[in-house]
């Protein structure tokens, strides 16, 4: 089992594709709701939600042997993340159908990214990474 | 010092086999230790080995075996030995110890098949970007050194190494698996394996200097056949190669391109033809259609001819409406009008590809179909500007040189009223 980053980008602080509308927005909250139950019932849900804007950023770095804060986000760029999905997949082919699934419910592109280790707290490690 | 001999001695004999059992030898390693690299590292091994062995002891009654066999044991020999392998070896002890995991059965045909049909869907795959699945395939599954292949994309033999490495990093990394897509997906991803294997061979019918690709690709043609004997559109692109092969050696002139009305159709080779055919009508009793075999069947219609004149355009439109049906693609769409030219006139032609030509603007063979049609009706001027726009943009030095020509030809042509039935009679009389 390994573990896939899903992840939506904003540009210029907009996600293209989003709910305009109140109504577009309920429907939009059902799609998501019932994908994430999907996701969470087949054990493929790890964790995932969105985040606020760049601006809301800070960004902590050590500098000449203390913690220094700064305003920020760290990487000055027009995209941003705007949202992730962790999940468990086998392999690339079943974390691509969860990401057309995916795409389908948020009407925006994502990418999908792999895993190369993960954090060891809990059962979230895969085996042989 | 002896592999210097041994290459003297039997180069040729002993590179042919190699090419012959890479692909086999690498697919079942694969799926032995799960790992490209390794596989192949061990396939490179036993041929160091067999260069050596064969040349005193000959080349085995089945040199494939022979290569897997040996290159499994130096694999699991050299993981024995190295501290990061043994763990890997434990794990690789228990899937040797069934029958699928050992390498050995190669004999049966079966399980090896199935391996290289599971590697080409791994080298094919969408996430990977479309020259990494071309390398990928022409290294892993056609047994090019990767020299080879990268003479054949015009880089480096370093660039193309570092391109085959970031193409295996992906697989591994992104964990992109080695097994036949399930039945929903396959009709996508084997429309994308069968669009690698025609990528490869058109790169040898563009460049004279890479013509080696079109036998690659008709090799992995035939493989493809031979793996998956139900899938309709394998047969179809492997129908549509043979048909293309067979016309190549009258297709140029002095290095210019020769167009199909001048060809020389005794140089068409006939047994390519009879195989293609042979192939295409196999298609027709299948009725399955999908778009390689309708343009194989199109190349049948063409090859069928033993003249320019005796060609059947209205088959050849038909089976066009049939394949924009399937493929709505302005180039499809740019063909079709191309034969439309030959039932039912220049002017005819032309209204199709003025609705296309937007579209294709930067396709120089639009232009040159413009620039034929505009001629056929005698407009000079719109002709050679059209002509000129098409050199403009032709990849080959061959194309370019009949695109001159034409152009040429047309200060030739006489009085507007003349060349409309001067070209007349030149069409009926060709």
């Amino acid at each position: 089992m390994s573990q896939y980053l899903l992840s939506t980008y904003a540009v210029e602080g907009e996600v293209p594709g989003a709910p305009r509308t109140p109504e577009e927005m309920r429907t939009f909250m059902e799609r998501v709701m019932a994908l994430e139950a999907e996701m969470d019932a087949s054990g493929t849900f790890v964790f995932g939600g969105a985040l606020h804007g760049p601006d809301a950023t800070t960004v902590v770095r050590v500098g000449d042997g203390e913690v220094v804060m700064t305003d920020g986000p760290f990487i000055e760029a027009k995209e941003h993340i705007a949202g992730f999905y962790i999940i468990n997949a086998d392999d690339l082919d079943a974390a691509l159908a969860w990401a057309g699934k995916v795409v389908e419910a948020l009407n925006h592109p994502i990418e999908v990214r792999p895993f190369r280790a993960t954090g060891q707290v809990k059962d979230s490690m895969p085996p042989g990474a | 010092m002896n592999r210097t001999v041994a290459l003297q001695l039997g180069t040729t004999d002993v590179e042919r086999v190699f090419r012959e059992v890479y692909g086999q030898a690498v697919a079942t390693l694969i799926r032995v230790f799960g790992d490209i690299t390794l596989a192949e590292d061990a396939v490179q091994d036993a041929f160091v080995l067999a260069i050596d062995r064969w040349r005193t002891g000959g080349i085995p009654p089945n040199p494939a075996g022979w290569i897997v066999t040996t290159a499994r044991n130096r694999a699991i020999d050299g993981l024995r030995r190295s501290e990061r392998g043994r763990e890997l070896h434990e794990q690789l002890a228990v899937v040797a110890g069934t029958p699928r995991g050992r390498g050995d059965e190669w004999e049966g045909g079966g399980p090896v098949s199935d391996d290289q049909l599971r590697l080409i869907f791994t080298c094919c795959h969408p996430a990977l970007r479309t020259e990494h699945q071309v390398a990928l395939t022409l290294r892993l599954l056609g047994g090019l050194r990767v020299d080879e292949v990268a003479r054949s994309f015009l880089v480096s033999e370093s660039a193309m190494a570092k391109r085959l490495v970031r193409a295996k990093y992906k697989i591994k990394a992104a964990r992109i698996p080695y097994r036949v897509p399930a039945e929903a997906d396959l009709p996508g991803r084997l429309r994308s394996v069968l669009l690698v294997v025609y990528l490869i061979y058109n790169t040898g019918v563009d460049d004279s200097d890479r013509a080696s690709l079109r036998s690659d690709a008709i090799r992995l043609g035939r493989s493809l056949v031979e793996l998956m004997p139900d899938e309709p559109e394998a047969a179809g692109l492997l129908a549509l190669m043979l048909l293309n092969e067979s016309r190549m050696p009258a297709r140029t002139a002095e290095g210019t391109l020769v167009l199909l009305r001048h060809q020389d159709r005794t140089q068409w080779d006939r047994t390519l033809i009879e195989e293609g055919q042979a192939i295409v009508r196999a298609c027709v009793r299948r009725n399955r259609p999908g778009p390689f075999q309708l343009q194989a069947a199109i190349q049948a219609v063409h090859c069928d001819a033993d003249s320019f004149e005796a060609i059947d355009w209205p088959r050849i439109v038909a089976l066009y409406n049939h394949l924009l049906s399937l493929m709505p693609t302005p180039v499809v769409a740019l063909n079709r009008a191309i034969a439309l030219g030959e039932t039912e006139g220049p002017a005819a032609a032309l209204t199709e590809l003025d609705a296309i030509a937007a579209d294709l603007d930067t396709y120089h063979l639009m232009h040159a179909a413009r620039g034929t049609m505009l001629r056929r009706l005698g407009q000079r001027d719109a002709a050679k500007a059209a002509f000129e726009r098409a050199a403009q943009l032709a990849p080959t030095e061959a194309e370019r040189r009949f695109l001159a020509q034409q152009i040429e030809e047309l200060a030739e042509d006489g009085a507007p009223e003349q060349l409309k039935s001067g070209d007349r009679a030149n069409h009926r009389t060709r």
